[in-house]
């Protein structure tokens, strides 16, 4: 085991998926069954990255292996120093275990759809799609440098422009797609601004290199607010790509594309990669940063989670409980629960992607229909997929026993803490509500599609449990949601080798005055082989709430559940008569915050009234001008005309007429007749004698 | 009366304008002809008269028989030419005769 043969292995399994989709995108039109390929690379990638994880974990867990190469050498430029941009990759244990769950539910989605999208008449082209997917974000999680990773986050924005639009006969899919596009493209634009400050200051892209001028004490502009301002910039390229408030309204839109396409792209993967970039520049926020991030995080999953308690579509509650949890995990990177929201990251991977493969399962059985309220009573027509989905929504609202409840414990506790030790406790009251209602929702939607009496009774008949291929991607992706793949200890993440061993919050390098004092190391504090982590206060704080969070998240999970089991399934209270009793509140929720309408009226409707103003100033000013220049062009043009058709060419066409004229007077002249001349010759003789006679 | 320069002036002067009216106004070309010979002779008068009359010894009388002998020459051309126009047209009307026209 050395290390060059990971790096193969490693460009093995980044390329292998490009070289699929070259050859499913080739050959796709010609040959019916390329898509076959694609399925066979996309299990050969996930048997590379098994070893890959494997290999790193077992042989190299403390040592991140690194490789890169020159890109483009510009050699010695003056006032610069030499330039030699190069990309690369490093190997950390993040690193794999993200690989490891990108290529595992890239693969069991790919199974997924050889059922689901039976029919279509785009299906090689589908798995085409899935493999430009799979390997711009492996790239991603790869790559050791920034501009490596904005050019795989632009190519993962591509495909996931391409799979929502999959169906793009439908405008609301064509439509979704584009607003998912564009809304991205706002945050990259900050990403790269601070891609550009990064470079400016450290004239180089490596993430290593970066951190360690960084931690020598060279800052952007010697500034605070400068380090500030570039790790909120890189931010919003997290903000666009993880769907945070407030650019989260591209998300629920997105699920306009094929449901396995929202499974990997818009639940596990993707979306998740604004949280991979967070963690991977997570040492150099400063505490300014950090707490613009932990509210973002904040604000979105309360108004995601609120707005996922009243959606009637399965997979608009599914989409919005996605931009809930990946405001928890971005919340957790901002009150500095490093390893809680990669943690959560991984778990909530792999119990969204089965929700979603499920609600795919749903839908395929019930031939298309989305709506709960039309679903009920699914449960023994369909054991498997409720069995999974069940599992999957324990997780999902913290039960014991379950990966989720693992981990969103561990950032609750960091939000307490993190309000304990700061002051800001809106974050962690907004943590434990989001909580409440994840609970109620997630059950509040199992009830309705799978318990109670069916609502569409014709419907109901023709459902049938799905195929093999479908059911076993969602059980797979159920046991993964089990706590025992994560440590043995089902009530406390902190004895699991994922945390203690494999995942360590690394030391900021942010100067020391603008961290949050619980980050700063004092000394003799050294733990984990030199990787210094937190302050002796913040690991006691962090203890000390370690039980009452506990207790809080259980307490609120449960309760969020009976409130679900009372309403829809004992219907002991009849949710018409409360959403009557807070209709406005309601309506609210039911229609997003109007936060569509709002940026309808605002920001669309300003394009739309800048264009407009850009046409009329362009119509009526630019057009005018060049009009009016041809208007004076073309009157003096009729001047000239006129003078040259009436005076010009009437001075030659009198000439003409004048020799016309007198030609015909003279020609009388010419007779022919000798005499005639020797008259003209005598009279011209008189003539000249009568002139010139000499006296 | 004595006769005197003017006197043959005189003469010659009407026979000159008796040969231009023959040329313009007669149709046959053997009458222009003789209007030519009248106007020839008109001058002829000129040159003796003046050689009479003026201090020039013999020069006129002298010029006057080379245009005899000129006249007599130009009559020999010129019937030759009438002769021709008629071979050509098959008339010597002048009048008839316009292909310088084209």
């Amino acid at each position: 085991m050395n290390e060059s043969l990971l790096i193969n292995i490693t460009l093995a399994v980044l390329f292998l998926p490009l070289i699929g989709f070259t050859f499913t995108v080739l050959s796709g039109g010609k040959i019916k069954k390329a898509f076959t390929f694609e399925v066979f690379i996309s299990s050969i990638t996930l048997i590379l990255s098994v070893f890959l994880l494997y290999a790193k974990i077992s042989a190299f867990v403390e040592k991140d292996i690194l490789f890169s190469f020159s890109w483009i050498n510009f050699g010695i430029l003056p006032k610069w120093g030499e330039l030699n941009i190069k990309l690369g990759i490093k190997l950390d244990n993040i690193t794999v275990i993200m690989a490891f769950v990108v290529t595992l539910i890239s693969f069991l989605v790919h199974i997924f759809s050889v059922e689901y999208m039976k029919g279509d008449k785009r299906y090689n082209r589908y798995f085409a799609y899935l493999g430009i997917f799979t390997f711009s974000m492996l790239g991603i999680v790869f790559t050791d440098n920034i501009l490596g990773m904005y050019i795989f986050w632009e190519l993962v924005g591509l495909s996931s422009y391409l799979l929502i639009g999959f169906w793009f006969e439908k405008k609301s899919a064509s439509d979704a797609g584009k607003k998912a596009f564009i809304v991205n493209r706002i945050g990259d634009i900050g990403m790269f601004a601070g891609i550009l400050i990064l470079f400016f200051t450290y004239h180089t892209f490596n993430f290593n290199e970066i951190f360690e001028q960084m931690s020598a004490g060279k800052i952007p502009f010697n500034s605070d607010f400068w380090m500030t301002l570039t790790g909120i910039l890189i931010f919003m390229g997290a903000i666009g790509k993880s769907a945070q408030f407030p650019l989260h309204v591209w998300l629920p839109d997105a699920m306009e594309g094929p449901t396995p396409v929202s499974a990997l792209i818009h639940a596990a993967t993707m979306v998740a990669a604004g949280v991979y970039l967070s963690v991977r520049i997570f040492v150099m926020l400063t505490a300014d940063t950090m707490l613009v991030i932990a509210i973002i995080g904040a604000i979105t999953s309360f108004i995601a989670a609120t707005i996922a308690l009243t959606q009637n579509d399965i997979k608009k509650v599914l989409a919005y409980s996605t931009v809930s949890q990946l405001g928890y995990m971005i919340m957790a990177v901002g009150v500095g629960a490093y390893a809680f929201a990669f943690f959560h990251l991984v778990t909530h991977a792999f119990f969204k992607a089965c929700l979603f493969l499920g609600s795919g399962s749903v839908i395929h059985s019930m031939h298309h229909e989305q709506d709960i309220q039309n679903m009920g009573g699914l449960r023994k027509k369909m054991p498997l997929t409720y069995i999974s989905f069940l599992v999957s929504t324990l997780a999902i609202s913290g039960v014991p026993f379950t990966s989720g409840f693992l981990s969103k414990d561990g950032i609750l506790a960091g939000t307490l803490a993190f309000g304990k030790l700061t002051g800001h406790w809106l974050i962690p009251i907004a943590a434990f509500t989001v909580a409440l209602m994840t609970a109620f929702y997630m059950f509040r939607l199992v009830i309705l599609t799978f318990h109670g009496e069916p609502r569409d009774v014709h419907k109901f008949e023709h459902a049938h449990e799905s195929p093999k291929l479908m059911v076993i991607p969602l059980i797979v992706l159920s046991l993964l949601s089990l706590f025992i793949f994560y440590t043995p200890n089902p009530v406390s993440p902190d004895q699991g080798w994922f945390l203690s061993e494999w995942i360590k919050t690394p030391s900021q390098v942010v100067p020391e005055n603008s961290r949050f004092d619980f980050l700063i190391n004092s000394a003799g504090e050294q733990t984990n082989h030199g990787k210094i982590i937190h302050s002796v206060e913040y690991t006691e704080t962090l203890h000390s709430v370690h039980y009452p969070a506990l207790f809080l998240s259980l307490i609120l999970g449960g309760l969020g559940i009976l409130i679900a089991f009372v309403i829809y399934q004992w219907k002991k209270i009849n949710p018409d008569a409360i959403t009557a009793k807070i209709k406005p509140l309601y309506l609210f929720s039911l229609n997003k915050w109007y936060i569509d309408e709002l940026y309808d009226k605002t920001f669309i409707a300003g394009t739309l009234l800048v264009s407009r103003l850009s046409a009329w100033f362009d119509t009526n000013l630019v057009d005018g001008i060049v009009n009016g220049s041809a208007y004076v062009i073309k009157s003096f043009s009729n001047i000239v005309g006129w003078f040259d058709k009436y005076i010009i060419d009437g001075f030659v066409n009198f000439t003409a007429f004048l020799s016309g004229f007198l030609g015909i007077g003279l020609r009388r002249l010419q007779t022919g007749k000798v005499q005639t001349y020797i008259i003209l010759v005598i009279v011209s003789a008189i003539i000249l004698f009568v002139f010139f006679r000499p006296f | 009366m004595e006769v005197g320069l003017n006197h043959f002036l005189f003469i010659s002067a009407a026979l000159f304008s008796a040969g231009i009216y023959a040329i313009v106004s007669r149709k046959n070309a053997i009458m222009v002809l003789m209007g030519v010979e009248l106007i020839l002779n008109a001058a002829n008068i000129n040159f003796v008269a003046f050689s009479r009359y003026g201090n020039f010894g013999l020069d006129g009388q002298i010029y006057g028989l080379f245009v005899i002998i000129l006249a007599a020459a130009e009559a020999a051309i010129a019937l030759a030419i009438v002769l021709n126009l008629y071979k050509t047209f098959a008339n010597i009307n002048v009048d008839e005769i316009d292909n310088l026209k084209e």
